[in-house]
């Protein structure tokens, strides 16, 4: 079980979380044309990279924030956790 | 009865109290602190078992988790389980046991034949033999082996013990109470660490309850008890016995097997069985120690044949002879320890040395006490069926290959060893790639992976001197990272005898004449001869020849095995052992039960039990529940002996005629505030929520951005910046999750905050023509007229005394409303509706009833929303904006969604107006049609049409719009049925949607 790091409530078992899938993936802004290439690639197309991966994860039984993991997708090692608004680089 | 094997000035046992058990049948007696094992082997019982494969008789080879063959079925309190090892089972009252994997007895089993077929059970036998014809399989083959294979037998009863989950947090977990240890967790606790010390065995120690070797003056044994009584005294230390670390997860959770009550003979109510313990520790420091290794040799599995160390634990802990003409057969100096034991108790000993003559300090010893040492020597064969009689030995050539000669000796037991083997499975599992270490031929931890460190023995340092230093700096250092404290430890003094090199030998030679089997894995009746053979046909990797052969997949996980196994294929190959590798540590280290996994999380506390305010007076009211979700809500409240269907029919109908109430409280409620919340919901949502004015309730369906629906519900303008939104009863945290997603990550900008008010609010709806009358009797002084308040309206009145929320809006189809009040209200509310409802005629109305009347309105729910359905195929397209963008929009363009000839909702009535349209069934133009029969739409929900009196369904078919008036046959094969069907509109009653408006 991992342990994460809830940028607002500190080190959580995973049990309080849930998996939120890409977080480099950006929404289309509302209420502008996309293309139909731009709008199939935000809806289905996700990378399954292995190693670092910067994944969205929500603090379902806890403060229900949404944050970003900054996670190896083979070993689960953790490096960072950061709050929507920071950045992680 | 005479324990014909007990010694009676030596042990730990407890001799005040003798206790009765029974095996296979007969009645012995042991001493309280005995193993099941011990205890046997004080009565002379060798003989536990027969082997997996060629059912050959089995004994005792080790004393604790290293046991291969000792697997018992064990009764204790009348619940019974299989696979337990006599040797970690404590003997307790009333205990029974009975050997596994014979039939008819231990003694005489008819299994035994495959051991005198053996030529014909090679590796890979079952893969070659059983493989045609394909057809043989399911009905042949496969019930023919699962009837002649397998262990003990699962007990089909109810397992009535109690089994608990634990979480523990510490600075620093140690696994295992041998002096690397104790001697670590004292120092870290002297640095004030919160530190947890799990020892597998009842008794702390390790080691040094068994080796002959003193610390500052002291006894082994006793010095481990200072330890560990100062220990005790410590408010930051827990010790825990009968404690197994099993498993070792991400980000340094350990996970431990505590057995709590399995050696209590009175245990209360409440205590557990046995505790699972989820660890998370900061630091771990393994000290698993070592496990000694066999010698392979012919017929080394012969009942009597014992590792040495296991012989020397049975003599000084259990007071046990495992026999009285022992043979020691040994590569190293540590077996001669055993044989000293048995000098001491009056046994004598030979011991047969496969290294060349040499004077170490052992041999000397040996030698003063006149114990006889053959050099060069080891056992080729034990003679013996059910236990060992003689051996055959034999002096080896130099090269060892080979022997220079033989002769007979007689014996009771072969104590063996070959030298010992790190118990590195933790930490192999956290993550750290181990390392060969070729003075000791076998693998240690390398880097470390986790914040886990390997000390003592199981690091492969065999000397007490070198394991207690490197612990008490072990201990300190990671301690004083936590706590910064550093206290000054004084380092035992440490007395042992020095140890010269091992013997790297393994295997010894076969005799010119005879094939006896010899067996590298035990448990699964691994020979030298199976790894031959899986080498022969061409398997190279390690991890293709243990699966071929099933070398090390034991439940021992190859704890005596995997070396010895490691070296045949090295020889064989012509490798070193490293290049050949290992195959993977995998959690648990040892077996644990089900039970444990499971914890208290059975029956009705599998998941939490979500309840309404009403749920007491649904109970009284004979309810029959039914789960949604978590939820109990009231199916149906049963009068007499009505059926399902007699009371959902009678219930629905009372709905349409007079007046009926039905608890909703399980609906989702969110609460929406903030001046940026009708941008929000408009985004949401498919419709245009804009221009909702304030105390108006309006439909909305929301999509997921592939397009699909997600939900639906009514939102409601309470005032001005604040909403409040239903959801369905399954979505309603997914909808939740939803919303937080979009208002924190898509769209921060827009200032709306949202919470779940469900649990909250109690719900309450009146729906029935004479809803509005009711509703004038609950609220007196409100004007409830069609004018005051029309459909989709909303009112803040008062239920007498009770602030409530009133909306007009209708799932049923009829005229109704929904009351909210506060949850502690929820009660109060229900019993005032169901007095003031009597001169209506009100009933309450149970889910069964509410989907009768949805259904046969046309209304959609979660059948139809199943998540593939898109706006048009449940006739929601006049709900979708083309102005406005929202969540899924885009999709909503896709070809596939746009097709003229769309799947889309319909209804469907059977054409005998009679049979009862079984949900999930397919529709097909022809029922006879050969398989594939082209499936047209599927039957999503089903009910008895009060209005109409004859069953109605909703179906999700292929160009629906055009499909209207014709025929097809709904056909369940799950059901064996067949029924033709004519497809009509949806709205089945009131097509026009009056009664809601009335």
């Amino acid at each position: 079980m991992l342990h994460i790091n809830c940028p607002f409530c500190g080190l959580r078992a995973q049990k309080e979380f849930a998996y939120g899938g890409d977080a480099t993936v950006k929404r289309p802004e509302i209420n502008k044309e996309v293309s139909k290439e731009e709008w199939d690639n935000f809806v289905y197309m996700r990378k399954s990279p292995r190693g670092k991966h910067i994944e969205l994860w929500h603090h379902i039984s806890g403060c229900r924030q949404w944050f970003k993991v900054q996670r190896d997708t083979a070993t689960h090692e953790i490096f960072k956790t950061a709050k929507m608004s920071e950045e992680i680089v | 009865m005479r324990q014909s094997h007990r010694l009676n000035n030596i042990g730990l046992i407890n001799r005040d109290k003798v206790i009765t058990f029974n095996f296979n049948g007969k009645s012995y007696q042991g001493y309280e602190g005995d193993t099941l094992a011990s205890a046997l082997l004080a009565n002379g019982v060798h003989l536990v078992g027969r082997s997996f494969k060629y059912h050959r008789p089995r004994g005792f080879i080790g004393a604790g988790v290293d046991e291969p063959n000792a697997k018992l079925q064990v009764t204790i309190n009348g619940h019974s389980e299989p696979n337990i090892n006599a040797t970690e089972i404590e003997l307790v009252d009333g205990l029974s046991a009975t050997s596994q994997n014979c039939w008819p007895s231990v003694e005489f089993d008819i299994g035994a034949i495959n051991n005198f077929l053996k030529r014909f059970f090679p590796a890979g036998f079952y893969y070659k033999t059983f493989m045609w014809p394909k057809s043989f399989w399911y009905k042949v083959y496969e019930p023919f082996i699962r009837k002649a294979a397998g262990l003990g037998v699962a007990s089909l009863e109810k397992d009535k013990e109690r089994y608990e989950h634990k979480f523990e947090y510490c600075d620093l977990l140690v696994t295992g109470s041998g002096p690397s240890g104790l001697a670590s967790a004292y120092a870290a606790a002297k640095n004030g660490a919160k530190v947890i010390l799990a020892e597998d065995k009842p008794r702390y120690g390790g080691t040094l309850l068994t080796d002959d070797v003193s610390i500052d003056n002291m006894s082994g044994k006793d010095w481990s008890e200072k330890i560990i009584s100062e220990l005790k005294t410590m408010p930051n230390v827990t010790l825990k016995n009968r404690s197994q670390v099993f498993g070792y997860y991400d980000h340094n959770m350990m996970v431990m097997f505590e057995r709590v009550g399995d050696h209590l003979s009175n245990k209360s109510k409440y205590t557990p069985r046995q505790r699972l313990w989820y660890i998370r520790a900061k630091e771990t420091i393994l000290s698993t120690g070592s496990i000694e290794r066999p010698i392979v040799f012919g017929n080394n599995d012969t009942p009597g044949v014992v590792l040495s160390s296991a012989a020397k634990e049975y003599m000084k802990v259990y007071g046990v002879l495992v026999g009285r003409k022992p043979i020691i057969f040994t590569n190293n100096d540590s077996a001669y320890e055993t044989a000293f034991e048995f000098k001491k108790n009056n046994v004598e000993p030979i011991i047969l040395d496969t290294r060349e003559e040499h004077d170490s300090e052992v041999v000397q010893e040996a030698k003063n006490k006149g114990i006889q040492i053959k050099f060069s020597y080891g056992v080729i064969v034990a003679n013996g069926y059910k236990k060992v009689k003689s051996a055959k030995i034999g002096k080896l050539t130099k090269d060892k290959k080979s022997l220079e000669s033989t002769e007979t000796i007689n014996c009771d037991c072969i104590c063996v060893s070959g030298f010992w083997t790190p118990t590195v499975h933790l930490a192999s599992q956290s993550g750290n790639k181990l390392k060969f270490d070729e003075k000791i031929d076998a693998f240690i931890p390398d880097k470390s992976k986790q914040n886990e460190k390997t000390i003592g023995a199981a690091n492969g340092s065999f000397t007490l001197q070198e394991t207690i230093e490197s612990a008490f700096k072990t201990g300190s250092e990671l301690s004083s990272k936590i706590t910064d404290k550093n206290n000054e430890n004084k380092i035992p003094t440490v007395t042992e005898t020095k140890y010269s090199v091992h013997d790297k030998f393994w295997c010894m030679p076969l005799p010119k004449n005879g094939n006896p089997k010899r067996f590298v894995d035990f448990q699964n009746d691994v020979a030298v001869s199976d790894i031959e053979i899986a080498l022969r046909e061409g398997y190279r990797s390690i991890e293709h020849v243990k699966r071929y052969t099933t070398l090390g997949m034991a439940t021992d996980q190859g704890r005596t095995s995997n070396l010895n196994g490691l070296q045949m294929v090295s020889n064989i190959e012509n490798k070193i052992v490293p290049e050949v590798g290992h195959t993977t540590f995998r959690p648990p280290f040892t077996p644990i039960t089900i039970g444990t996994i499971v914890g208290r999380e059975v029956g009705m506390e599998f998941m939490p039990t979500r309840k309404t305010p009403m749920h007491d007076w649904h109970e009284k009211n004979n309810a029959v529940f039914v789960d949604a979700g978590a939820w109990k809500r009231p199916r149906y409240y049963k009068q007499g002996n009505e059926t399902l269907l007699e009371a959902s029919k009678r219930e629905a109908k009372n709905v349409r005629e007079n007046v009926g109430i039905c608890d909703v409280t399980t609906l989702g409620k969110i609460d929406i505030k903030g001046p940026d919340a009708a941008e929000f919901l408009n985004r949401v949502y498919t419709n245009a929520w804009l221009k909702l004015p304030v105390g108006k309730a309006r439909y909305g369906v929301m999509l997921r951005e592939d397009g699909m629906i997600m939900d639906d519900g009514t939102t409601t303008r309470i005032s001005e910046n604040h909403y409040h939104m239903t959801t369905t009863t399954a979505q309603a945290a997914n909808v939740l999750s939803h919303l937080e997603y979009y208002l924190q990550i898509v769209w921060p900008e827009l200032n709306v905050n949202v919470v779940s008010t469900t649990e909250q609010w109690a719900g309450a709806a009146i729906a029935g023509p004479k809803s509005r009358d009711m509703l004038s009797k609950l609220f007196p002084d409100l004007d409830v007229s069609n004018e005051a308040l029309p459909f989709m309206g909303y009112i803040e009145s008062n239920l007498f005394g009770v602030p409530a929320r009133i909306f007009r809006i209708s799932f049923s189809g009829e005229l109704a409303y929904e009351v909210n009040v506060e949850s502690n209200y929820g009660l109060f509310m229900w019993e005032k509706m169901m007095e003031i409802g009597q001169e209506f005629n009100n009933q309450p109305y149970g889910t069964e009833a509410l989907s009768t009347l949805r259904i046969e309105m046309g209304h959609v729910a979660g059948p139809e929303l199943d998540g593939r359905t898109i706006p048009q195929d449940v006739s929601l397209d006049g709900l979708v904006s083309k102005k406005k963008d929202f969540i899924g929009k885009n999709s909503l363009g896709k070809e596939a969604f746009t097709l003229e000839n769309r799947q889309k909702i319909v209804g469907l009535v059977p054409t005998d107006r009679k049979s009862s349209i079984p949900e999930g069934s397919h529709l097909v133009e022809n029922e006879k049609a050969k398989l594939p029969n082209p499936k047209l739409g599927h039957v999503s929900s089903s009910c008895w049409s009060v209005e109409n009196n004859n069953p109605f369904s909703l179906a999700i078919v292929n160009d629906g719009k055009n499909m209207i008036g014709k025929k097809l046959f709904a056909v369940s094969p799950l059901k064996n049925t067949s029924i033709e069907v004519e497809i009509i509109s949806s709205h089945y009653v009131d097509p026009e949607g009056k009664r809601v408006r009335s």
